[in-house]
C-alpha cells in the first residue's frame, strides 16, 4: 500500500491487526494474569506498529450481515471443495496409468481488494487439481494437474467463480 | 469420543500416506507441490480434529495450529511454484499450455 492511505484507515487497519493478534495470543498464552496480558499489550502494539499495511483476515473486510453470510457460505463451500480436492488426487495418485495432462493456464479475476485476491488464489491452491503459480495485478497464473484443453475458455473461467461471487461479497 | 478420534487420526495419516505417494508418482515439481499440498492440508487438518476429540482441554491451541496451516500451506506452496518457474525448473512432457512462460519471456 502507498503513503497517501488516508489516515482513518491506517488507524483501522492498526487496530484490526492489534486485535488479531492479541485474540492469538490470549489463545496461545491460555491466561489472564496481568504480567502476561502485559506482554501481550506491548507485543501486539509493536509489531502492528510495524506491519500495519500487511494483510489480516480482516483487512478490507466489509463490516456489513451479506459479507458474514458469504463468509461462511465461503467457508463451507471451501472445506467441501479441500475434500473433493483430496479425493480426487488420491484417485490420480493411486490409478496406475498416472493420468494427468498438466498445463500453467492464466486467469483473470474481477476482484479489487488485495486481501480478497489472496484468498482466492489461496484457495484455488487447496481445490481441485489447481495451484497458483504467480499473480500479476488482476491475472492469476495457474497450474492445473488435469486440464480440459478442448475447451480452454470455459475450463479457466471455472477455476475462478466458485469462489469468485462469495468474496467479491466479502471484500471486493 | 476416542473412537470417533482415532478415525479421524487413521485417516489423516491414510490422506498423508497418498501425498507422499503421489510425490513420488508425479512426473514434476509443480505436480508434486500439488500432490503434497492438498493431502498435507487435509491430512493434517484431520489429525488435529481427531486429537481435539481425544483431548478436549488442547482444542484452543489445536484450532490455532489448524488456522496457521490454512493460511501457510498454500502460500508457501506458492512460492516454491514460482521460485521453481522463475528458475526453470524442468516441466513434464506432458504439459501442454504455459502461459506464464510466454508471458514472462513477451516482457523480458
Amino acid at each position: 500500500m502507498n503513503s497517501t492511505t488516508p489516515e482513518i484507515h491506517r488507524k483501522r487497519d492498526f487496530i484490526i491487526l492489534f486485535a488479531t493478534l492479541f485474540l492469538f495470543w490470549l489463545l496461545l498464552s491460555n491466561s489472564l494474569a496481568v504480567d502476561v496480558l502485559i506482554i501481550g499489550v506491548v507485543v501486539s502494539a509493536f509489531i502492528s506498529l510495524v506491519f500495519y499495511q500487511g494483510l489480516t483476515f480482516f483487512t478490507e473486510f466489509r463490516l456489513s450481515p451479506q459479507a458474514v453470510v458469504a463468509g461462511f457460505k465461503f467457508y463451507g463451500h471451501f472445506f467441501k471443495e479441500l475434500l473433493r480436492s483430496n479425493l480426487s488426487m488420491a484417485a490420480i495418485v493411486l490409478s496406475p496409468p498416472l493420468p494427468i495432462s498438466p498445463a500453467i493456464v492464466k486467469v483473470r479475476t474481477r476482484l479489487k481488494s488485495r486481501m480478497g485476491r489472496l484468498m482466492l488464489a489461496n484457495s484455488i491452491t487447496l481445490t481441485p487439481g489447481t495451484m497458483t503459480v504467480a499473480m500479476e495485478g488482476e491475472w492469476l497464473y495457474i497450474h492445473c494437474v488435469r486440464l480440459d484443453d478442448s475447451d480452454l475458455e470455459a475450463a479457466t473461467r471455472e477455476i475462478v467463480s466458485e469462489f469468485e461471487p462469495y468474496l467479491e461479497v466479502m471484500y471486493g | 469420543m476416542d473412537i470417533i478420534g482415532a478415525i479421524l487420526l487413521l485417516g489423516g495419516a491414510s490422506f498423508l500416506f497418498l501425498g507422499s505417494l503421489g510425490l513420488i508418482r508425479m512426473p514434476d515439481v509443480y505436480n508434486r507441490i500439488q500432490a503434497g499440498t492438498k493431502a498435507t492440508t487435509l491430512g493434517t487438518l484431520l489429525v488435529l480434529l481427531g486429537t481435539a476429540l481425544i483431548q478436549p482441554q488442547w482444542s484452543l491451541k489445536l484450532l490455532l495450529i489448524g488456522v496457521f496451516l490454512l493460511f501457510t500451506n498454500p502460500l508457501s506452496s506458492q512460492v516454491l511454484a514460482n521460485a521453481a518457474h522463475r528458475s526453470k525448473v524442468r516441466k513434464s512432457e506432458l504439459t501442454s499450455i504455459d502461459d506464464l512462460e510466454a508471458d514472462r519471456e513477451q516482457q523480458s
